[in-house]
């Protein structure tokens, strides 16, 4: 793509959020006056199966509407699908891929078809069950993409999340700081590597 | 004053509907268009609009029921996808020759088989001759902008037919993109109330709608059919002038991009059209005179205005995303040929099938065929008429 | 604008038909003589029929009008010879005849 472009490619498994994360990944970055765009994988929902989800994010209009197949970003919401799909198939070399791992970037660069791009990893297990209790690793995710690819300024994005945890869980009110402390906690993991 | 969101189409499309507030919606959920029905019964549910919502137990049935509410009086409409479209095929013609102006939110999606939900054109493109207007978008935007202006275009007294306005399943329906909202006054004042002349449930007026019709009588309300089908194209025109004095987007029958000096012309309809733009704009770096015709409006066809629109290029790829298994291309391969022939513009073309069934189609795919146009032109190199692309073959 | 059925016929051109052939107008089926296709005709005879009046409500196109509960004499206009008051009339009251003569008799005569 051109100018300032970026296209992200998620890979998770059907259930985990992958799509939800695009999705919401799109509705933030809209706030920031981009052009966005955010789509799944065309196909029926088979819970556990591989899915793929899709991000543009741009400052001029979108029109292309096919998937992505040379992406500035990969996200792999889980770890097992790095033996089954070719995660970083296309991916640009000055790009980057990040991991839902609790192993370091060394270990799993290894696990990564011979890319040789940055690779970052985000134990989103932990985060989530520290933040939450529980664990989605979506929020945490997509804390990791937008710290990752720069779409948008942190404190930008923590402010916008929080207004649409504030609208979506108007009725869980609870469940709103933890989530808070997923995102700021992956962005404090993430910091360092950088 | 617009509003500027981001939604997915099947989102836009039901946010239309819930702006016009339409009286009647029968319906009965098939996937990629289920989304439709399912946000309007919500918005029926909060108390935000007034429409009656009829679940019913098929397509068929939906369609039916909309033929009865719209002769009833009724501003209605429906939404289907695929195998839906093709149950109501019978109830299509009846809409189309009983000449009411129902609006269809079609998010299209392949026919069976083999069995697949993913998006092509084959339901729209089969339903193609049933007398119904068809609309295509290349967007959620678009989607939204055409339903829109559908009522407008149906109830005019010059057209009175039902109208189809068609979105890619998935690809447009479930993808979140940005989007410029009217405000509700401005859709409710361009859409107008329905008031129709003549209807089944007027008191003292009794009317007949459907009459069997002996052959001294068939043949002649065709034709006044027809005659309406082409009498829409002028009002097709109207009504998109005075959306762009509303939205300040405007739309003709089809849109002509970077066409003015063009040697290469790729002929689309729908999602793909935007993917043909990149391409276009990325093959113009490189000195290539390449262009897009998005064909917005497929029923009723313009014919001579495509013609006159290619007639100053040197070839043209023609983009069906449906197969006619006839040997020698899909729909809008034949017609726009027919077209061109009948208006004596000789220019090369050459017809492909792509996107079947969901098969990507790509900016790549793109510089692919315009490359084939340009060996043609250039060097005289014959390929088949009719190909595809996107295929795995050996 | 209402339709006046008796200016379309099988010969009318395409523009003096209605839209999507819909007739806009009630009970236009008065209008159509459907007498004439009638090849056997019902005749009645008064001195037989005792009003019970089993013929009326089977009449498929509404031929026996029924006047302060009694029956009235048929509708030849209308009447399409069908036979099926003859067959539900329990007292031999109507009688089935070939062709459609009586109509003008029954006619001038009721």
């Amino acid at each position: 793509m051109n100018g300032n472009s970026i296209e992200i490619r998620w890979h998770g498994r059907g259930g985990q959020g992958a799509k939800t994360a695009a999705l919401l990944l799109a509705d933030v970055c809209f706030k920031t006056g981009a052009y966005v765009q955010g789509f799944p994988e065309y196909g029926p929902e088979r819970m556990g199966a591989p899915i793929t989800a899709f991000n543009r994010i741009s400052d001029k209009e979108i029109r292309v509407h096919s998937n992505i197949y040379n992406p500035d970003l990969v996200v792999v919401v889980d770890e097992s699908l790095l033996g089954a799909v070719d995660v970083t198939s296309g991916l640009k070399e000055n790009g980057a891929v990040i991991v839902n791992t609790d192993k370091d970037a060394a270990s799993i660069a290894g696990k990564l078809n011979g890319y040789t791009g940055k690779v970052y990893t985000v134990d989103a297990r932990k985060i989530s069950v520290a933040a939450l209790g529980k664990y989605f690793p979506n929020s945490p995710m997509l804390a990791a993409a937008v710290a990752v690819s720069g779409v948008m300024d942190k404190d930008q994005f923590i402010n916008e999340m929080r207004s649409s945890y504030e609208h979506k869980f108007a009725k869980k009110p609870e469940v709103i700081e933890g989530n808070m402390k997923a995102l700021t906690d992956t962005f404090a993991a993430l910091e360092a590597y950088l | 004053m617009a509003k500027r969101d981001r939604m997915s189409g099947n989102e836009a499309v039901a946010y239309a509907i819930k702006q016009i507030n339409p009286d009647v919606m029968p319906a009965f959920p098939i996937t990629p268009s289920t989304e439709i029905p399912q946000m309007v019964s919500t918005f029926i549910a909060n108390g935000e609009i007034d429409t009656e919502f009829i679940p019913v137990e098929s397509e068929h049935s939906s369609m039916s029921a909309a033929i009865g509410s719209e002769a009833a009086g009724a501003r209605t409409l429906t939404a289907t996808s695929s195998c839906g479209l093709a149950f109501m095929w019978e109830e299509l013609l009846v809409a189309a020759s009983n000449r009411m102006p129902i609006a269809l939110a079609l998010v299209n999606r392949t026919l069976s088989g083999p069995i697949n939900i993913n998006c092509d054109h084959s339901d729209s493109m089969g339903a193609r001759d049933t007398g119904w207007i068809q609309i295509y978008a290349e967007s959620n935007q678009e989607a939204y902008d055409n339903f829109i202006q559908a009522y407008p275009i149906a109830e005019d007294p010059r057209v009175h037919l039902p109208i189809m306005i068609c979105q890619d399943g998935f690809i447009t329906s479930h993808a979140v993109m940005n989007i410029e909202l009217l405000e509700d006054k401005e859709v409710k004042d361009f859409v107008g109330t329905y008031q129709p002349e003549e209807f089944l449930l007027n008191p003292g007026k009794p009317m007949a709608v459907g009459p069997y019709s002996v052959s001294n009588y068939a043949m002649e309300a065709r034709y006044n059919q027809e005659a309406a089908m082409e009498a829409s194209k002028d009002v097709i025109i109207e009504v998109a002038k005075k959306y762009k004095e509303l939205s300040g987007r405007g739309f003709e029958l089809f849109e002509e991009y970077r066409t003015e000096d063009a040697d290469y012309i790729m002929l689309i309809i729908g999602s793909a059209a935007g993917t043909a733009k990149q391409a276009v704009d990325d093959l113009r770096d490189k000195g290539i005179k390449a262009g897009v015709l998005k064909l917005r409006v497929f029923r009723p066809f313009p014919a001579d205005e495509i013609a006159a629109a290619l007639s100053n290029c040197k070839a043209v790829a023609i983009m069906d995303r449906t197969e006619s298994y006839n040997g020698h291309g899909g729909p809008l391969a034949s017609e726009v040929t027919a077209g061109l022939y009948r208006n004596k513009v000789m220019i090369d073309t050459m017809c492909y099938t792509y996107g079947l069934a969901g098969r990507d189609f790509t900016v790549d795919t793109v510089y692919g065929i315009f490359d084939e146009l340009k060996d043609i032109v250039e060097n005289g190199a014959e390929y088949k008429q009719h190909r595809y692309v996107g295929l795995r073959s050996k | 604008m209402r339709t006046d059925v008796n200016k379309i016929n099988e010969q009318s051109t395409h523009d003096e038909l209605t839209e999507g052939l819909m007739i806009f107008a009630g009970a236009t089926s008065k209008d159509f003589k459907t007498g004439e296709w009638r090849t056997n005709t019902p005749i009645f005879y008064p001195e037989k029929c005792k009003q019970c009046l089993l013929c009326a409500p089977v009449c498929p196109d509404s031929c026996i009008p029924v006047v302060n509960s009694k029956r009235d004499r048929f509708d030849y206009f209308h009447c399409k010879g069908c036979g099926i008051c003859a067959v539900n009339c329990p007292f031999g009251a109507i009688e089935m005849v070939e062709g459609q003569v009586p109509m003008k008799k029954e006619v001038t005569n009721g």
